[in-house]
């Protein structure tokens, strides 16, 4: 409260970051007695919040966003970095500190019916903040409440009312006056009306924006609905596998997007206008799983501006060429993660049929119809062999060496590419500035970017 | 207009479902069509009754609902329709085509038939039929069973509920494979694995032997539409297939199923609340609302000029359209449950233009414009009559049903609890 108090009368505080996220990892360990690697959902990731903003944070389902959201409320512990919120890191509170400190910061969930217990009245679905915290006595409590339910736009006798009895709509309202009910600073929303209809969306992000302004909320929206989060986002950070790839303003994120992924990402949305070209899609495939990320840029098996290295010789390869050995590769990296047990390795070894295509049917399948130089002819060949002895992960690493390219070596790291906006992508360097190499002559990729 | 003739056709589809307590029109009144190699999309909140629709178009609607006797749909794929008329010979019947449609007077009164030839050669178990249809609200159970599946196909939104977790897909495919085509062993593992790639997944002989549950979202919803393609189905019906995926998942997904419609000529029905989708996908698109088709138009022209405020308002709920700040315009209230005869617009009580006769009159699909293509039911159509005119044109065609239930207490429950789907 007071806290609150001492920023009305310095507004120009405004604007100062509330959150600061420096380096933060979440990692869940792996279920595998011996051996597994953990899964890293968070891998890190820094950013700042400011006072009063909206932060959306967008990505595809399984790139870590919950995640995130849940570690910066404490609801998940991080593995590493840290969260300093209003200057304290609370990564390391506990007790009565983190008890206190957790007022602070309220979550909204996705599904309005999941999150509210259907045998408890609205009222004590929204008192029991209240209650665990022990605010004020019964009576005003009970005050609250009914304050919070007209915050909210619902009315006093929805009091006894019980969950079912709501909307979706009206449920997600009651998910809101409970985080509201102890006056937080900030609030994560994790798609908060991406279960609901559109008419309805439309009234909750309203009133999520009214009660910004009214109660001077800073907001960290996570949500997949990439149309959602240009409406109400002042800026925008899009995730993949664990990592931030881009953060920038909202309006400069949607309308030129710096980072490949961005770009591939803004190009899926289905425009709500019929006469808009149905452009090519430049993302195949879903993201590989987070225990086995890539090496190098975690978007480096779909990217579709990929670097490519120089072969021997000089050759360039062309983009059918390319595709064919990214598709006997992504078999290889699927091969290699398969659950094969023991039995069917055994079989494999003595050339007896598994459920698996042999290797070598694969890849006359997938490379039969392409010729290529000699020496990447012989990298494929030397690859067909060694995964034909059941060396799957050898095969990978040969295909790797040869025909990696910086983009499976190193990490990008981050580039600022305007004011407050960075990409983490090779391409913002200069020796490999020029996409064109890449994209020439394709209308197919390059007419979807030009487009955006 | 339809170049072809419609290889599926609805007309006055009622599904009511009865309680103790009151009977739901969940899908009241509603016609459409659509024709091979053609989409035709169908939007609407939840609640409106998109899914109740085609669960009736399947024959899935379980009781206490009923898909009303009066209700017409029509099948009109020839080759099923001449096995019909070979099996079913005394429950088949002719009927005389006019020139500018089938003659509906010519069927009135007649036996208990379910298979109507238009154009033919030979009768009895020998019949060539060029044309016609099978009624399958008046088919018998078996008949519905043999179109369910096999002659028009279904696409669940939940991809994971629509797949056995506890067998390998390659068992649910090849299972399909065997019941609906006969095939088995080798030839159906094959056949699968052929079904498994052409939707785009990669490796299909090790899926095949893989459980739902090892298959990533976009990959299920692939599975799903291997399944719905196994039979070769001239329909599809689409209920929100992608409303669960990522839009880059979404994106592939509907990129497939346009894919697979140049491929095969098949019919597809798009059930869903995306704008967005719907601008990609459908040709002509019908706008649902508590139960009714409020709006049908080609789809430029549906959001070029809609012509009912309900679609107004759908499309300006959309983010994105209006700019970053600015607050989204939202439709006040909610979808009503229509119980009862609509004797007033159902949405009247939400529309910002509504006035005194929109609470007492039911308006009925008319034409926007000078083209019979695009219909809305809105009493501020057609636009070129004046007010006395507009309501004559509404009044005209309901007057019946408004003149008897006026005096009947307001049709229109609100409830706390969504609508009738789910």
């Amino acid at each position: 409260m007071s806290e609150r108090a001492a920023r009305v009368e310095q507004p120009d505080e405004r604007g100062d970051p509330l959150v600061v996220v420096d380096e933060l990892r979440s990692y869940y360990e792996s279920e595998r007695l011996l051996g597994g690697k953990p899964v890293k959902a968070v891998d890190g990731v820094s950013f700042e919040i400011r006072r009063g903003e909206t932060l959306g944070i967008v990505g595809e389902s399984g790139c870590g966003k919950t995640t995130l959201g849940r570690t910066l409320v404490r609801l998940e512990e991080a593995t590493d970095g840290t969260v300093r919120y209003d200057g304290t890191d609370v990564t390391t509170l506990s007790g009565t500190e983190l008890k206190r400190w957790r007022k602070n910061a309220q979550l909204v969930f996705q599904d309005p019916t999941a999150s509210l217990n259907e045998r408890q009245t609205v009222g004590a679905v929204i008192r029991e903040p209240l209650e665990a915290h022990s605010w004020g006595d019964p009576h005003s409590r009970r005050e609250r409440v009914y304050d919070l339910l007209e915050l909210v736009g619902l009315a006093p006798e929805h009091y006894y009312r019980y969950p079912h009895q709501f909307s979706g709509g009206q449920k997600q309202r009651i998910g809101i006056a409970r985080a509201l009910a102890l006056e937080p600073d900030f609030l994560v929303l994790d798609e908060p009306v991406s279960a609901l209809d559109v008419s309805v969306q439309a009234k909750i992000l309203n009133l999520l924006s009214d009660l910004q302004a009214e109660l001077d909320l800073t907001y960290l929206l996570i949500a997949h609905d990439l149309s959602v989060v240009r409406h109400v986002c002042d800026r925008v950070g899009v995730m993949y596998l664990g990592k931030l790839m881009e953060l920038g303003p909202s309006e400069e994120l949607f309308s030129d997007p710096a980072n490949p992924y961005t770009q591939s990402l803004l190009s899926a949305i289905p425009k709500p206008d019929p006469s808009a070209p149905f452009q090519r899609l430049p993302l195949r495939g879903t993201p590989p799983s987070p225990r086995d990320p890539p090496s190098g840029c975690v978007f480096s098996t779909r990217c579709p501006l990929k670097i490519r290295p120089d072969i021997e010789g000089n050759h360039d390869l062309s983009r059918a060429q390319w595709e064919a050995i990214d598709r006997f590769r992504e078999v290889l990296r699927e091969r290699d993660l398969a659950d094969v047990t023991f039995v069917e390795r055994l079989r494999e070894r003595l050339g007896l049929s598994t459920r698996f295509t042999p290797i070598p049917t694969v890849a006359e399948e997938l490379l039969g119809d392409v010729s290529f130089p000699d020496s990447v002819e012989a990298a494929l060949s030397r690859a067909v062999d060694r995964a034909a002895e059941g060396e799957v992960s050898a095969a990978r690493a040969e295909l790797a060496d040869a025909l990696g390219g910086v983009c499976e070596r190193e990490q990008p790291v981050r580039h600022d590419v305007g004011e407050g906006h960075s990409s983490r992508c090779h391409r913002h360097l200069e020796a490999y500035a020029d996409a064109d190499d890449v994209l020439e002559g394709e209308d197919g990729v390059g007419g979807v970017l030009e487009g955006l | 207009m339809a170049v072809t003739d419609p290889i599926l056709s609805v007309e006055g589809l009622q599904t009511s479902f009865h309680t103790d307590k009151e009977t739901i029109r969940a899908v009241d009144d509603v016609s459409f069509a659509v024709e091979p190699g053609r989409t035709l999309g169908i939007v609407g909140e939840s609640g409106s009754g998109k899914s109740v629709t085609a669960r009736s178009v399947m024959g899935l609607v379980d009781s206490p609902g009923v898909v009303h006797e009066d209700s017409r749909i029509r099948y009109h794929e020839p080759a099923f329709v001449q096995r019909m008329a070979r099996r079913y010979p005394d429950r088949t019947r002719t009927r005389a085509r006019t020139s500018s449609g089938p003659d509906p007077d010519a069927e009135s009164n007649e036996s208990d038939g379910f298979v109507t030839l238009e154009a033919f050669e030979g009768s009895g178990t020998d019949v060539v039929v060029d044309r016609g249809f099978v009624d399958l609200v008046a088919a018998p159970e078996a008949v519905v069973r043999a179109v369910r599946g096999r002659e028009i196909a279904m696409i669940f939104q939940d991809a994971s509920s629509s797949l056995n977790p506890l067998y390998t897909v390659g068992n649910q495919l090849e299972e399909l494979l065997r019941t609906h085509r006969g095939l088995r062993g080798q030839e159906a593992t094959e056949t699968a694995a052929a079904l498994l790639e052409s939707v785009g997944i990669p490796d299909p002989h090790r899926r095949l032997s893989e459980y739902p549950h090892q298959f990533s979202g976009g990959m299920q919803q692939r599975a799903i539409i291997a399944l719905a393609l196994a039979c070769e189905p001239s329909v599809l019906i689409c209920d929100e297939p992608t409303t669960a995926l990522d839009v880059t998942i979404q994106a592939q997904i509907l990129e497939l199923l346009a894919e697979i419609q140049a491929d095969r000529d098949v019919a597809i029905v798009f059930i869903t609340h995306d704008m967005g989708v719907i601008a990609q996908t459908a040709d002509r698109v019908s706008v649902m609302y508590a139960g009714e088709i409020v709006e049908t138009a080609p789809v430029d022209r549906l959001f070029d000029r809609p012509g009912h405020p309900y679609t107004e308002g759908l499309l300006e709920s959309i983010p994105g359209i209006t700019r970053r700040g600015n607050r989204l315009a939202t439709i006040d209230g909610r979808v009503p449950t229509p119980t009862g005869d609509a004797t007033a617009c159902r949405f009247a009580p939400r529309c910002p233009k509504a006035f005194e006769e929109c609470h007492a009159v039911h308006p009925s699909l008319v034409s926007v414009g000078d083209d019979g293509d695009h219909r809305a039911a809105c009493l501020l159509q057609p636009t070129d009559e004046d007010e006395a005119g507009r309501l004559e044109y509404h009044g005209g065609e309901s007057d019946g049903e408004v003149g008897e239930d006026r005096d009947g207490d307001s049709s229109e429950h609100h409830h706390d609890e969504g609508g009738p789907e789910r």
